[in-house]
Formats: C-alpha cells, structure tokens, sequence
C-alpha cells in the first residue's frame, strides 16, 4: 500500500477504544489496510470546493414534528426484561462498572 | 502575599415539568417500580425513533425568558455519543451548536448594593439518562449494578453560565436565584435534594497580578446550595495552597464529599473523552417563530424580581417584607389571593410572616399543601378589622382553618368567638355587673380609677369573652360617670 | 402454479374461490421447504403463524368483508423490521435471539391489510454489504446461479421473490441495497422517496438515507404494496405528510410527451457493455412510446460514493453503539463492566461491520471532523442541487443503470471492499439526494438478469410507475431443480 499512511496504528487504536472494539493483530492489520485504501479513496472529496455550500442534514425540509404531551402505553416490565441477558428482580443487570 | 482570584462558571440541568418523557409518551413521575415507565423508545430498543414533546420545548422557552435569554429561530437536535449502561442508546439526545436558548442573564444584588451581571451562555434541551443501582455500599466496592430507566429520556434543561461569578456566596446566590426564577416560571420542581435541579462547578484560581484565567476544574456530585458553598470554598483554598506552595492545577473532574467535606478527583475513565458529536438524523429542526414565541410569553407567570418590585412599590410592603414574601411563591400566591378580598397589604402580610409562617413551620408544610383557604381567611381579616372578633380567637380560629379547613364564619359560631358589640345588649351587662360590685364602684368614684379594669373583668366573665372590651369600658366608664 | 402468481393474480384467484389462502400459503412453504437449503434466503419460517394468519384471511373472506388486494396473500420481511414476538436479527450474532416487543409501522400496515407473514429474510449483517455475504447465517445464493450472489443488502428478499418463495417481500435502501439486488436477481424494486414509508421499527444502518423499500414480480404488485404501506407515520418524526398515491393506477398511465433524462455520468466504460446495450435499446423503446429521451448531466456524480460511505458510516457507528450486551442482544460474560461491552461487541458484530464502525467513528472523531463529515454534508447539498436542477428543467425521471455489472461471482470481491463499495455507484446519489428510485428487469444477458433505474424528483413515485411498466420485461424465471 502507499507510504503516505492515512491512518496510524495510534490513530486505529484511538478509534477503536471510542468503538469500543478489540482486534487481534491480525485483525488490525487488516482493518488498518482496508480502511487505509478507502480513506485514500475518501480524499477524493477534498478536491471539491465547498466554501459557503449548506450543509444537507436532512433532505426534506420538515420542521416542528411534535408529540403531545400526554401519557400512553408502558411496556409491561416483564416485556420490558424479557431480551435482557442478565438480570436481578425489575432490573437489568450489568458486571461491575470499576 | 499574594493575592488570588477566583473564576466561577455554573451549570445546571433542571427536569422539566413535563407529564411525559422528551421523545416518547412514557410517565416522567418519580417513584415506580424499577424499569416500569419504559417503552420500545426510551429503552433504544433497535428501530425505535423519537418524536419530541411540544411541552418540553415550550417550557424550555419559558426558562430561556425567565433568564433574559435570546430565544433561538431555529435550533436543532445532536447526538453525543459515549458508552454508559445508564444511557441505552450509546448516545444523549441533546444540542450542541445550535442551543434553543442564549446569551441570556441574572442580575444578582451583591451585599453592598452593586449588582453582578452574571451572563447565561445557553440553555439546551436534552435528555436524562436511567440511574444505576450499585450493590454494595460504594461503587468501588460493588460486584454489580442495575439499570434502572424509568429516568432515562425525562425531558431536561442545561443552563450554562459564563465565569462571571467570583465567590462561593456569590455561587450560591445565583444558584438560589435562578432556583427561584424557574419555580416561578413553573418549568421545573427544582428540588436539589430529589435531583430534579442539579449544579456543577467550574473553578480557576488565578494571582491577581494575572491576566490569563487559571486551570479549571470541575466540581460534581454537589446534592445543596450549602455544597456548593462549600465545595468552593475548599477548592479556592486547595488551588491556592497549590499555586502558592509554587505547584500547579491540574484540569480534572473533582467529586464532592459531603461527609469529609473535601473534593476528591474522580477517576479518569478508561475511555477518551470525544463525544463525536453530529446532527440528530431522526429529529427535525425547531423554528420557533414570533407568534408562538409571542403565545409562550404570554403563559408566563410573574417572575420573583417583578413581585418584589410589586409588592414594594404598589403595596407599600417594606423591603424585608416582600422580600420574605417573594422567597417562597406559594406563601406569596397565597398573599395575592388574600390581598384582592382584604386590601390591606401590611396587616395581610403581618400575618403570613407571624402567624402563619410559624404554623408552617411548625408542621414543615408548604402553604398549598394546607387546607386553609384564602377567601376564608381574607374573611377572618374583616371579622377582626369590624371588631366582630378579637385577635386572640382570630388566632384560635386560623390555627383551626391551618389544620382543618373550614368556613371562618362557622368556626367563630361553633367557639361563640363573635363579640357582642351590640350596646343594648351589653348595657343590661354592664348594669348586673355595677349593681353587683358596688365596692369597686365605689372606689372608682372615690377616685381609684383602676377599679374600672376589675369591672371590665367582670362584664367579659359574664360574657364568657365574647363582649367587645373597648365598648364594655366606654359603656362602664359612661354609666360610672353619670351616676356620679 | 400458485406459487408463480403475482399480487394481482393471486388477489383475484383468491376472490374467485379457486383455491384459498391457506392454500396459497402452504403452497410457499412447500416451495421454501425444497428450495431454500439451496439458496438461504430466509432466516426465520414462521410456519405456524402462516397457516393460522391465512385461515383467518380465509374467514374474513367467508364473511364477505370488503378485502385488501394483499389479504390472504404471502409475503416476507427483510430480517431488519421488527416484528412484534419474532426473532428480528438483521444477520448478526449481535441479536441471534431477540425478540421485538413491538411491529414496524410498515409491517403493522401490512398485517392490517391482511398480509401474511410466511418468515424474515437474510441480508447482509445490519444491511452492510452489497452480496449478502456479510450475514452471519451464511450467504444467500442467487436463483439464477447459484455460484453468484443475490446482491445486497437485500439479497434474501429479491431471491425470496425471485424464486417463487414470496409473493412479494419488503427490504430496505441505504445505498442501493433493494435496487442492486432487484437488478441482479430479475425483480422489481422500489426505493421510495426518504420520508415516504415510516422507519419505525425498521432498524437503522444510516437514519439520514435508510428507506424501506419493495421487492416484487411487477410494477403493479410494488405500486399496491407501496399504496399499503406509505404514509406519515406520527412515530416517525422524518416521514413525510405528502398524499401517497394512487401508484396501482399509475402504471397504465400514458407516458407520451414525458421527458426522459439519460445520465452523461453513468454511462461510462465503468458500465459493463451488455448493460450499456440494454440502456441503449430501453431508450429507444421509451422514446417509440412517444417520451422524450435526451442526455442530462449530474456533475458531482463522481463525489457521492465517497460522501455516502462517510455519511453512512458516521450514522451508522452512533446507530450500532446501543449493542452493548446491557437490554439485549448478546452479552460477552467479563469480569468488569468495559471489558463486557468490548467483549460483546468484537464477538457480536462481523468484520465488515466493525470496519464500517471503525470508518464513522473516525470520521467524526476531533480533528476529522470538519474535513470527513462536514465537507460531506456540504457534497450532498451539492449532489442534491443538481438533481434538483435536472427536475425543475422539466424532466419527469431519468434512465440508469443499477449497478455496473450483473451479478457476481460468490467470494468474488470479498476481500476489496473497496470495489465492493463500487457496486453502489449508481445508486447512492438516490440516497443522499432522497428521491425515489424504481429498478424493473428488462432482459437477461447469459442467463444473469439485468434491471434498469428510474430515479424520479421528491415524490415523483407516478411517473416511476407509469415509465416502468412500459419498461418491465416478461417474468425471468430461473431455473431451478
């Protein structure tokens, strides 16, 4: 692949504890190659010149979507836990946080 | 020895006074039952969507105004993204760049008569996060935890200010002015104790011969005004030993302990701190524009500088008074309501301030959560300006409306307080009593005047309380007078 | 056969009497029963829920209610709609065995209209992919070859269609993912304009683009289905308020006069010859029905691929974070907190996922920000423009191709995503700029079928109906033992 190293490994490693992912060596190497050739790839926007053009956040131009403010249906708290992989009584249950 | 300043910025976030949470139709009450006010939404169950509540954002509105702010045209939602079990989505729905809210303040009176323009930077609408429940005494300790998300989505406010505060008492009045600006504005219970107004601190620690601001830090985990108070006051004192002693702040996030009474620094997470902040693809923009801005406005309530000023200067009230008055907003509602039936705004005021306060705080009550009525008090009032009734059983009789409720008129009827003021009726007691204490009648006429106190006694015994005293006396010392 | 009916077909046949839906019904499930070891295009059969569902159609029909066209008749969903009490996947691990506690507002639509449900459908993991290699219930074959893919993300439902295994079925769109598949396995499919089918309940790769779309035998049978389903939905905050249709009676309108635009930048020597032919005499033929064919241009064309994998992939890394093993989903057993969300989520999601993760996360990291994501939002306002342009011009859709080849082979480009990315180049302007887009087969070049795009302006779904049924060619069944 080319010298010019769009992402360094620190930079992949960066990303992936935001992602809150792990990668085998292998894996990274991988990734960091395929994401690489894409990056390079992505440059391409940079040769387009963008001064003063709007961002385009949503493509219909809604605005003031509301709902009001009245109560409707729970989930039955047995729905509610039913998928959850662990838990204790009404409550979710997660290992130790430190 | 070098002298330092303090920089002090605050943030706040407020619950909103919603009926349901910001993006679904669960209930935002307090107290259910662990993952009972959940549904697909506010759990972020996969291809759930949300759908903004009007109120929030019109309440959201009503604080910006209360707070002098800019009211925003257009604003729009953000996610942040970070990874917290308390957070079910991986991100907080919330506004970063575009706030509904800005550049809005509160002028907070300083003890020596000057005031300090504290600057609002911005409020924004967002969402609250679930609470985790730790076994154990101590996160540290805990083997586990359980999300609860019953809180999770409960719609709130940020509230941001510039680092335009300079003390810990300073920090602390604007904390409880701007308390008492939302509860007026009716937008959020603001109950510290309960979490529904919380308060984070910024501070920096500067020598005074220094232009540039010092390292800040911040302060969470401060459950009063009094916490805040002192959290400052220790942190001002620690930066400045630090920077004295020639070593340096470092920028952190600090714990409040309210036990040791010292800020402890929190430790630093294992994840980077990049919120990758972008524009909510599945909520549209807020435009605000000048009609309902206009319909938002007019459903705000009279905010505490406003009642002060009315109070004073329409009133006539003194300026401790209206001020006792102001500080809490159901006794000054009450006030109001009395004042349009009795429009005496000293005596109404005397009191609420005496009588009334001492009751309240005698049974730790707030004055809406009592049952005594305004228009029967406003009546009492008037019972005891005509001299239908005395004041000690004017006294009786509110204790009684304090605990009771009750119809005043019927009260005084059931104790027989009315007075008879009635002067036939009173001089045929005055004639019983003359004739059967011929002694001090005669000693009055002797001259020993203070034999007419004994006499009026007399007539109020035999009337069991109820004869008005000063038409008694000026019944008896006409009759003492004359026969003589 | 009944399993060869169209909606159409199979709506009056049930209304005639000459067989019932329970009929029809099991009639599918034979067919999945002998056809889909081969092909994999479902993940879940539900069976049970079929029969029962049809057997109430039929009691409805007993009693002489006034029936929606899609009553009785069998259909399939796209593994990433939830459905209220049936495992909803989307292809991964991550949600092997979750179970929704509520239905999609598109399903909700259907069901009410008395649809049944014969299963959900294979896809690439969370519609990532463009072959449905990705799934982590193994890749599903295409009918008309075996040893090619069916395309992506979709690929379950278009040879779910394609193979008789479904009237009708529904996938989703972020990038081209029900028009790619359409084109490579000889169906119709629909991408309606972003906001005019409800997303809720549909889960999301990239919330800004994601629409769900129809995969079916003919125009008539997507314009019927979309008829059903679209609509604002008060779930959906981005669904739009526009009036649907009427899109069934659409399909015989006359196009004479209507002005036909052919795309300058997608007829390239990037475009496969055969396809270039097939866009060539599917001109001619529209311009022979009296429409107005002339070459368009779409400058920013070349920057869509580039901004949507950046937008996608942004969306997409904020959308995937609720996959925590914390509510749902698969949990990796570890001893604290952090390392039981890194475990969950390296085990749970497949490599293409965690690179497409890895690719938005970055692009919206500090530092990036502003020359990934942003630049992007500014190139898609740009790619909108011209689309916008082409329309007000007075142009009532315009010709493309949907991909540059038909299908390939299995394997064939698994390990270079990058020219895998490349199979979306004429369909991913469509997302960014959110207009509707319809893919209907015109013809078949050594066995391998080739579908065209209509991409119509905001809306504009009519004339994608009216032009496409002049377009559409006879079924291409494929062969199958």
């Amino acid at each position: 692949m080319s010298e010019r190293r769009i992402i360094s490994r620190d930079d992949a490693e960066h990303v992936a504890r935001l992602a809150h992912l792990r990668f085998t060596e292998a894996e990274m190497t991988d990734c960091m190659e395929k994401l690489g050739s894409i990056l390079e790839y992505m440059q391409e926007l940079q040769k387009i010149d963008t001064t003063g053009v709007a961002p385009t956040t949503h493509v219909l131009p809604l605005t003031n979507v509301f709902r009001a403010d009245e109560p409707g249906e729970t989930l039955p708290r047995e729905r509610a836990l039913a998928n959850a992989p662990a838990r204790e009584g009404g409550s979710f249950k997660v290992p130790r946080i430190i | 020895m070098t002298e330092y300043l303090t920089t002090i910025g605050l943030e706040f976030h407020a619950e909103l006074k919603t009926k349901t949470k910001i993006f679904c139709s669960c209930p935002t009450d307090a107290g259910g039952e662990p993952n009972t006010h959940v549904c697909p939404v506010c759990l972020g169950l996969p291809g759930v969507l949300p759908v903004l509540n009007r109120h929030a954002v019109e309440l959201a509105v009503m604080a910006g105004l209360a707070l002098n702010c800019q009211i925003a045209e257009y604003s729009k939602f953000d996610r942040k993204n970070y990874f917290y079990p308390d957070l079910p989505k991986g991100y907080q729905v919330t506004q970063y760049p575009m706030p509904i809210c800005h550049d809005g303040y509160i002028d907070l009176p300083l003890a020596d008569g000057a005031v300090r323009h504290v600057r609002i930077n911005r409020i924004h609408l967002e969402e609250d996060a679930g609470k985790l429940v730790h076994s154990g005494e101590h996160i540290q300790d805990s083997h586990y935890s359980l999300p609860d998300y019953n809180r999770a989505a409960v719609p709130l406010i940020e509230i941001v200010t510039e680092p335009d505060i300079t003390s810990a008492e300073e920090a602390r009045n604007f904390g409880e002015s701007l308390r008492l600006i939302l509860l007026y504005a009716g937008v959020s219970d603001v109950r510290m104790e309960q979490g529904s107004l919380r308060c984070d601190v910024n501070i920096s620690v500067r020598p005074a011969d220094s232009a540039a601001l010092g390292v800040k830090v911040e302060i969470k985990n401060l459950n009063s005004f009094r916490s805040v108070y002192r959290a400052i006051q220790y942190e001002e004192q620690r930066q400045r030993e630090l920077l004295a002693g020639g070593g340096s702040v470092v920028q952190e996030t600090r714990l409040w302990d309210e036990a040791s009474g010292e800020t402890r620094a929190m430790r630093s997470k294992e994840d980077a701190h990049d919120y990758r902040y972008f524009p909510e693809p599945d909520l549209v923009p807020v435009v605000i524009d000048a009609a309902w801005l206009a319909e938002i406005a007019e459903k705000l309530p009279e905010l505490p500088a406003a009642r002060q000023q009315r109070f004073e200067s329409e009133l006539g009230l003194s300026h401790y008074d209206a001020g006792q008055l102001v500080i809490s907003p159901p006794l000054a509602r009450f006030f109001d309501a009395v004042y349009t039936l009795f429009p005496e705004a000293k005596t109404v005021a005397n009191w609420l301030l005496g009588d009334i306060s001492r009751l309240l705080n005698e049974s730790d009550a707030e004055l809406d959560a009592v049952p005594l009525d305004a228009s029967e008090f406003a009546y009492l009032l008037s019972e005891v300006k005509k001299g239908a009734i005395n004041q000690a059983s004017a006294k009786t009789v509110l204790e009684e409306m304090f605990r009771q409720g009750g119809k005043a008129a019927e009260i005084i009827a059931a104790h027989g307080f009315a007075q008879i003021s009635d002067s036939g009726a009173l001089q045929a007691q005055v004639e019983q009593v003359l004739i059967a204490n011929a002694q001090p009648v005669a000693d009055y006429r002797a001259g020993k005047k203070a034999a007419l106190g004994f006499l009026v006694g007399q007539v109020m015994k035999q009337t069991r309380g109820q004869a008005n005293p000063a038409m008694v006396r000026e019944l008896l010392e006409k009759a003492l007078e004359s026969e003589n | 056969m009944i399993t060869e009916l169209t909606v159409k077909q199979m709506a009056a046949a049930l209304a005639a009497g000459e067989f019932s839906a329970e009929e029809a019904v099991a009639a599918h499930l034979q067919r999945i029963e002998t056809l889909d070891a081969k092909l994999n295009a479902y993940i879940t059969v539900t069976a049970e829920q079929a029969l029962a569902a049809a057997r109430a159609s039929d009691a409805r029909r007993a009693r002489g209610e006034n029936l929606s066209p899609l009553d009785g008749v069998p259909m399939a969903l796209k593994d990433i709609i939830c459905t209220d009490g049936v495992a909803t996947t989307c292809a991964s691990r991550m949600l092997e065995h979750y179970l929704p506690p509520y239905n999609a507002t598109c399903w909700q639509r259907l069901a009410d209209a008395g649809a049944v449900l014969l299963g959900k459908l294979n896809m690439d993991e969370f519609a990532m992919g463009s072959s449905t290699e990705t799934s982590a219930f193994g890749v599903t074959r295409n009918p008309h070859d075996r040893e090619r893919v069916p395309g992506g993300s979709s690929g379950g439902s278009a040879a779910a269609v394609a193979a008789d295994m479904a009237v009708y079925a529904l996938g989703t769109d972020t990038g081209g993912s029900v028009r790619q598949p359409a084109h490579f396995c000889g169906v119709v499919g629909i991408k309606p304009t972003y906001g005019r089918i409800s997303r809720f309940g549909v889960v999301p790769y990239a919330s800004s683009l994601d629409q769900v779309g129809i995969l079916a035998k003919d125009c008539w049978d997507a314009a019927a289905v979309l008829e059903t389903i679209a609509g604002q939905d008060k779930m959906d905050s981005t669904s739009a308020p526009a009036a649907v249709g009427p899109y069934a009676a659409a399909c015989a309108e006359d196009i004479r006069g209507l002005r036909i635009g052919l795309v300058k930048e997608f007829i390239s020597d990037a475009i496969a010859p055969p396809i270039r032919q097939a866009l060539q005499a599917a001109a001619e033929k529209l311009a022979g029905l009296g429409a107005e064919v002339e070459e368009v241009s779409l400058p920013h064309s070349s920057y869509a691929l580039p901004a949507y994998y950046i937008l996608a992939t942004a969306e997409a890394s904020s959308n995937l974070a609720r996959y925590d093993g914390v509510r749902y989903g698969l949990r990796a057993e570890a001893d604290n907190l952090h390392e039981m969300i890194v475990a969950t989520r390296s085990l749970g999601f497949g490599a293409e996922v965690k690179r497409r993760i890895m690719l938005g996360t970055y692009a919206l990291s500090s530092g990036y920000y502003d020359a990934y994501y942003n630049k992007t939002l500014q190139v898609r306002t740009l790619i909108k423009q011209d689309y916008d342009e082409v329309f007000q011009a007075g142009f009532s859709c315009l010709l493309t191709p949907t991909a540059p080849t038909t299908a390939f082979r299995l394997g064939e480009l698994c390990d270079d995503p990058l020219t895998m990315y490349m199979q979306d180049i004429c369909t991913v302007p469509v997302n960014l700029a959110g207009l509707p887009a319809l893919v209907v087969p015109v013809g078949q070049q050594e066995g391998l079928p080739i579908g065209l795009q209509l991409i119509g302006c905001s809306f504009g779904e009519e004339a994608l109906f009216a032009v496409g049924t002049k377009l559409e060619c006879a079924r291409i069944r494929p062969a199958l033992a």
